[in-house]
């Protein structure tokens, strides 16, 4: 008998890690049903007003051109939730790069050429695109949510100005872009009234109801298929206007169409991260113990709706002080439609908060560890829940030890290396517990196979690996005998690849359902299977998504050491450590690589990564990956993650905390504070670029 | 305007097959081996020799197939992420392993452009081709050791937004002679 209680936790690779590298996984736009015809969109060049008229003359000249679609004979749509999906809809233009035509042509060259030609002109309309702190419209967005609002404990102003200890800095976080290596793209097909898209998406059972909206179809004669997807990082977290166009298009031509986003285009179109404007104010004993933390966030939304960089969220959760303010304000601009980019909120809100308590630490001559060891607390400050495990404290201090922590000189630029000034930094990081509701199945079969059933997405997590893992252990089977099949809306319905809850929404549908059958085989032990075998099902409606008595979250710190080049300002990162508690960790070869990764993208909101919305154009100026630096090979060191083993009963029958996310709260933060470190200068806007650096001299 | 679409057909070698694919003029060999010839294994990330996940061998040597049009290229042998693998389509390339025992992906959409690139860069080293990185003092000609920052700095026109980097730099030091 193999010990089949094992396979979660285990390092188990990727199921479709041979079609990866042999280059035979198929994405969204890797499906050509015949007679598949190519479109190319037309982007506006205003970024305020409307269309007042459209050629398509010369555009249907060219040859190979079938089609043109404009807001004037585009099929009408059903009124969908997100605006952003109205496309070609009206002759509103709600911001620079929003779509006012669509072109089908036979093939990608005759579409290219043809959009080319499309003469557009407009009716503009001032524009107002730029972000600032005081802006008249700022306002503080209803609280919906109970997270984007302002929430208050005590007197915070009072306390702050009476603390003996104080800190006021704004930071500044700039339009940041998810750019998967992946562009948003669909293949769209109607057959006998039934829509099937292969979309490039984090969750294709929302794009499903959102299609069968927009369309008015019954949801049964619509399926999306999201079978290898690649990054999202939350731009592919709901529908995007792709695979709304790619429909209409291949609707109103009669040929399957597919649609390909040209890169420029993702900034305007798939969301951005919003920057953020930051006030921290923390006031303290000199003992280092907070009194008073104030956060305030201001952050940009469109015209179309609203979004919130909830970037003071993180800071509710973090250290107890007996008075407390954290308040968002978002200002409408005629900007595109800011949306989720990799732990939103967190990660923009902790670069700020974690850079300030470095800042504290300082001033107070207080080691920054010991400063946040000392403002550890069991309870969540905003809601004085229990934390149903916090391992804050374990993950600075493991990742002191395993970074050499006791050998660091306190004192900015106390170590150099020719022109090379060297200094390290720390920030804590910290990510929510997410779940959400899901089904899936699971079957039995005559030959001793099994197969798992359920709508996930992989976009890069290895969720075919975790769920068969955590179907194993739950059937008591070998690993190998476990096939799961995720990827289209025609199995059971799950939520997205997004806010690290995939696997533990999922999972706990798989594992309920996989208990289920094995209990089920229990009592039928010795009978042959029918050869359609026997299955399970389960729906975790209400008890995922049930209320907790317990504040949960992971935890984590990050530690970095890097190199400022005195003479061109450069900054390196040398070594870059991040040590985690969340939860159970399903499988440790993935894991890591989610952690890591997350590390990565961290360093580039540090050093390399930033937008800017140009105030005469409305556009951002860093829109492809020539002017928008994400890190490549050269800039990321050997990255160090590690984690702390939680057993914590009150997660999910798999005892795990979300993994995709914390990996890049607090590296900004760590990576600054290694900068000051290093240079004695504190630089409070990022990228930590080499003419700010150099700004004000070394 | 015109509308008259120029076409040519291009003797190529794919794979080790000789075709002939009719192609459009404006067409680039990225696009000839996707949209025509049904080798999605080359990916199209920027479409504009940003990214790198397009990479193809062109007569052994690592190009951005988004960036060259197909036309131009008569004669020439390509070798796409799809011809890696021994003959018999079975057995994978030693850098294709490298790269699944070291998990050096996540969503794999760069995938293929890191491991033609890893080729091409193993050749170039091996056939004495400096990088930015190689010790201006070392003997022209001489096989380039890979060192950790070789590998980093050959391989940095391929972006990985995964952020699998370290793990790539562990695979190809794997293969590394």
């Amino acid at each position: 008998m193999p010990d089949t209680a094992s396979a979660v936790g285990a390092p188990a690779g990727r199921r479709e890690g041979p079609q990866k590298v042999a280059g035979a996984a198929r994405y969204a736009a890797e499906h050509t049903p015949e007679g598949c015809a190519y479109a190319w969109p037309v982007p506006a060049t205003v970024a305020r007003g409307t269309v007042a008229s459209v050629d398509t003359t010369a555009a249907l000249e060219v040859s190979g051109v079938i089609e043109v679609l404009t807001h004037l004979n585009a099929p009408r749509l059903e009124e969908p939730d997100d605006a952003t999906l109205a496309v070609l809809q009206d002759a509103r233009v709600p911001h620079r790069g929003w779509y006012v035509a669509l072109v089908v042509a036979d093939t990608l060259e005759a579409a290219r050429e043809g959009a080319a030609a499309v003469r557009v002109t407009y009716d503009s309309e001032p524009h107002d695109v730029t972000l600032k702190a005081d802006h008249p419209d700022a306002h503080v967005p209803e609280d919906e949510d109970g997270t984007s609002g302002e929430h208050t404990r005590g007197d915070a102003e009072d306390a702050f100005a009476a603390a003996p200890a104080r800190v006021d800095v704004s930071y500044r976080v700039p339009p940041l872009h998810n750019h998967p290596m992946e562009p948003h793209a669909a293949t769209a097909h109607w057959q006998d009234g039934r829509l099937t898209a292969h979309d490039s998406s984090q969750g294709a059972t929302t794009v499903r109801d959102v299609l069968a909206g927009l369309f008015a179809l019954p949801e049964e004669q619509v399926t999306v298929v999201s079978e290898h997807v690649g990054g999202g990082f939350g731009s592919k977290g709901t529908p995007r206007p792709h695979v709304v166009l790619a429909a209409m298009a291949a609707r109103m031509t009669e040929r399957p169409v597919k649609l390909v986003l040209p890169r420029r285009h993702l900034p305007a179109v798939v969301g951005h991260r919003s920057p953020t404007l930051h006030r921290v104010r923390l006031g303290a004993k000199e003992d280092g113990t907070l009194t008073s933390v104030i956060h305030e966030v201001t952050a940009h939304t469109s015209r179309v709706k609203e979004f919130v960089e909830t970037a003071a969220a993180a800071t509710r959760v973090m250290y107890p002080s007996p008075h407390a303010r954290t308040t968002h304000r978002v200002v409408p601009l005629d900007v595109p439609s800011p949306s989720w980019m990799r732990a939103p909120g967190e990660a923009p809100g902790m670069y700020a908060l974690e850079s300030a308590m470095d800042e504290l630490a300082v001033n107070l001559g207080i080691d920054p560890i010991e400063l946040r060891l000392r403002n550890d607390t069991r309870t969540e400050p905003d809601s004085s829940k229990p934390f149903s495990s916090r391992h804050l404290a374990e993950c600075l201090r493991e990742g002191a030890r395993l970074f050499g922590w006791s050998e660091r000189d306190p004192r900015p630029r106390s170590r150099s290396e020719g022109p090379v000034l060297v200094g390290s930094g720390v920030a804590s990081a910290t990510y929510p517990v997410v779940v959400a509701p899901s089904r899936a199945s699971a079957h039995a079969y005559p030959d001793g196979s099994f197969v798992v059933r359920v709508n996930a997405t992989d976009i890069g997590t290895g969720a075919r690996t975790v769920l068969a893992q955590v179907a194993a252990d739950a059937l008591r089977v070998p690993l190998e005998s476990v096939r799961t099949d995720i990827g289209s809306s025609d199995l059971p319905d799950a939520p997205l690849a997004g806010g690290s809850s995939g696997t533990a929404s999922w999972g706990w549908a798989v594992h309920e359902a996989c208990t289920r059958l094995a209990s089920r085989l229990a009592g039928q032990q010795g009978q042959q299977l029918p050869p359609e075998g026997v299955g399970a099902t389960a729906d975790t409606e209400g008890t995922a998504d049930a209320d907790s008595d317990y504040a949960r979250h992971a935890f984590g710190a990050h530690f970095a050491e890097v190199g400022v080049d005195t003479v061109s300002g450069e900054v390196r990162v040398r070594r870059l450590l991040g040590v985690y508690a969340a939860g159970r960790i399903l499988n440790s070869r993935t894991a890591r690589s989610q952690f890591i990764g997350a590390m990565t993208m961290g360093l580039g909101m540090a050093l390399t990564e930033g937008s800017t919305m140009d105030a005469a154009f409305g556009d951002f100026t860093e829109a492809d990956l020539a002017a928008y630096h994400v890190p490549a090979h050269a800039d990321v060191p050997a990255i160090e993650a590690h984690w702390i083993d939680e057993d914590d009963p009150h997660l999910n029958p798999m005892g795990s905390k979300g993994i995709g996310e914390i990996g890049i709260v607090g590296t900004a933060a760590a990576i600054g504070n290694a900068l000051h470190h290093a240079t004695g200068r504190r630089l409070r806007e990022l990228p930590l670029t080499p003419d700010r650096v150099l700004t004000g001299g070394l | 305007m015109g509308t008259d679409v120029f076409r040519s057909e291009v003797p190529l070698t794919v794979n080790g097959s000789p075709c002939r694919p009719t192609v459009d003029h404006r067409s680039t060999l990225l696009d000839v081996l996707r949209e025509q010839m049904g080798l999605t294994g080359a990916k199209k990330g920027c479409d504009h020799g940003q990214c790198g996940a397009c990479t193809v061998l062109v007569d052994g040597r690592r190009a951005n197939s988004c960036l060259l049009l197909a036309v131009a290229h008569e004669g020439c042998d390509i070798t796409t992420v799809e011809g890696l693998h021994a003959d018999d389509g079975v057995e994978l390339h030693p850098v294709q392993r490298a790269f699944l025992e070291r998990d050096a992906f996540q969503c794999g959409y760069c995938t293929p452009g890191q491991i033609c690139s890893a080729v091409g860069a193993l050749a170039e080293a091996a056939a004495g081709n400096a990088s930015h990185v190689t010790d201006p003092d070392a003997d022209t000609g001489e096989p380039v050791e890979l060192t950790r920052e070789e590998i980093r700095e050959r391989l940095s026109g391929n972006l990985c937004r995964c952020g699998a980097y370290p793990h790539i730099v562990e695979a190809v030091e794997d293969v590394t002679p």
